[in-house]
């Protein structure tokens, strides 16, 4: 019984993609927040550093991932987020994405990138068990 | 909604086939009706599966094959398995990290893929995925394999060709006489060939190959991997067992064999000074003997000539008549798995009817019966309603 349990909810396994975007070497975070994910039974693809916003999009939509989390910490968030944005929605997949941001925002792009789209900004800090509360409520059922 | 699916995915959608993938993998309703039309469409496609221990390069040389692939126009789907967690059932897939090459080329299409819980090195869903591949009218496609040890061969049941890993330093000579993964390739690759000890696994891979019995070639092969399938594939087993009997016969011709690309005729002579490969073999061309290819795959090195001998093989394939064979191999296999899940599906439902497998594992440990009775009164009626059925086709 448990077995079945098990294997019905790994078949319906979030998938999440963590991206870092633009010239920011800080992957630190980006790590943590994979293994917390992985640890969570997500499936978690990890983009690799110094990603173009392209790059993103593509693997994105190739992957067709529930849970986009783009990790800043190089304050371009304002140019470099609306650009994937944009592609996302050129290929139809902005709507039953759920975008998330984590890095240094400050608070007044914080409401910015929430009314472009993204669903919720993490700073520094955040406690990990709350991201991940907030990606299985808020992960699209599709 | 899988009909809308299906119409934008042989249209050539992107986002469709991803989603079609999804859907494959999560065994999300509907998925069946889908796969079962993308047959229709799908069967064109070349299929390569790299496979190798971690860490010796399958991400990298799967990116660089793929931009060799799309320069001579071909496109390319890619699927790349990544282990699963056994406590959580989480996944990290990294492999995308190292296939960079192609960004901004949507006609290279990489998808990761968690083997949730499977062993054999691909997930259940891998072949499906292959198909949705095929069927979008994709060229090339490469699956790259969990990183592997030495078992992990499901991969020879789903590719046409396998390329095998094997980074210098992997061990010495006694690696290669042991059973498993270094059976199943179709080529080896000594990747990381800039590195010290590469003459080395070269020479060693080689006298690997030129010790093997004497039907290399994938057929002999592929018996392992298809044998627990039990089914009419009998011969490629008989010949494995038969001749290992005899190892050294072929040792003079096989020296040809091992040196790098002329070693087509190593085979073609084995076979013609072996009495008993005559009644067996006569409709054969020639077998397969397996190549070594060096690559350094971080610099592109080698890749030309790896491409080249994945064509070769193909080619073979293609010639020898065993792509069909391996293509009907893998069709009963297909079958197979899918009467196997569907029984174990329509038991499962049984069971539960019965009070839930908790009560049968009770039953069992008061020791009012045991497991193979119960399978028993479980199977019962299934195969009673199966030998009432009056003159069925099947």
């Amino acid at each position: 019984m448990s077995t079945e349990e098990r294997s019905a909810e790994s078949e319906r396994a979030i998938r999440c993609l963590i991206a870092k975007v633009g010239l920011d070497g800080h992957d630190r975070g980006a790590h943590v927040i994979t293994r917390a994910f992985r640890d969570a039974g997500f499936e978690v693809i990890y983009s690799g550093l110094h990603k173009a916003p392209e790059e993103i999009v593509q693997a994105a939509v190739q992957e067709d991932v529930d849970v986009l989390g783009i990790s800043i910490l190089s304050g371009a968030h304002n140019t470099l987020i609306p650009k994937i944005i944009a592609g996302l929605e050129e290929y139809d997949a902005f709507e039953d994405t759920l975008l998330i941001v984590g890095g240094v925002i400050p608070d007044d792009d914080k409401e910015e990138l929430k009314e472009m789209g993204v669903a919720e900004v993490f700073g520094p800090g955040t406690p990990i068990q709350e991201t991940v509360e907030f990606v299985r409520e808020n992960a699209p059922r599709r | 909604m899988s009909e809308d699916l299906y119409d934008r995915l042989v249209e050539g959608d992107h986002r469709a086939l991803a989603r079609a993938i999804t859907n494959i993998e999560n065994r999300a309703p509907g998925y069946r009706d889908l796969v079962s039309k993308l047959y229709a469409h799908a069967g064109d496609a070349e299929v390569i599966g790299i496979t190798g221990s971690p860490g010796s390069g399958k991400s990298t040389l799967v990116d660089k094959l793929a931009v060799h692939y799309r320069e001579r126009g071909e496109t390319v789907g890619v699927i790349a398995v990544d282990p699963s967690s056994p406590f959580t059932g989480g996944a990290v897939l990294g492999d995308r990290v190292r296939m960079a090459s192609n960004v901004g080329d949507m006609d290279v299409f990489v998808r990761s893929m968690s083997a949730r819980g499977t062993l054999g090195g691909l997930s259940t869903a891998t072949s499906d995925a292959v198909k949705a591949l095929d069927a979008f009218g994709k060229d090339v496609i490469i699956i790259e394999t969990v990183g592997a040890g030495q078992n992990e061969i499901d991969i020879v049941r789903t590719a046409d060709t396998v390329a095998v890993l094997v980074p210098p330093g992997s061990g010495d000579s006694v690696q290669t006489l042991k059973a498993g993964i270094l059976e199943i390739g179709d080529v080896f690759v000594v990747n990381k060939a800039d590195k010290s000890g590469a003459d080395r696994t070269v020479q060693e891979l080689r006298e690997m190959i030129q010790l093997r019995p004497d039907t290399p070639g994938p057929r002999g092969l592929a018996s392992p991997a298809g044998g627990d399938g039990h089914h009419g594939h009998g011969h490629g087993d008989g010949h494995g067992q038969g001749h290992g009997s005899g190892p050294g016969h072929r040792d003079g011709h096989g020296g040809g064999g091992g040196h790098g690309g002329g070693n087509g005729h190593g085979g073609e002579h084995g076979e013609s000074d072996v009495p008993w490969a005559e009644d067996e073999e006569e409709e054969e061309t020639e077998a397969w003997v397996p190549r070594i290819v060096e690559t350094v795959a971080t610099k592109g090195e080698g890749v030309e000539e790896l491409v080249e001998t994945v064509d070769d093989h193909h080619a073979h394939l293609v010639e020898s008549g065993q792509l069909e064979e391996k293509a009907r191999t893998r069709t009963a296999e297909e079958i197979r798995t899918l009467l196997r899940q569907d029984t174990a599906g329509l038991l499962e439902g049984e069971v539960d009817r019965r009070g839930g497998m908790d009560d049968l594992v009770d039953a069992v440990l008061a020791d009012e019966t045991d497991p193979y009775t119960l399978a028993d009164e479980l199977i019962e009626p299934l195969a009673e309603c199966l030998a009432d059925r009056p003159d069925d086709g099947e």
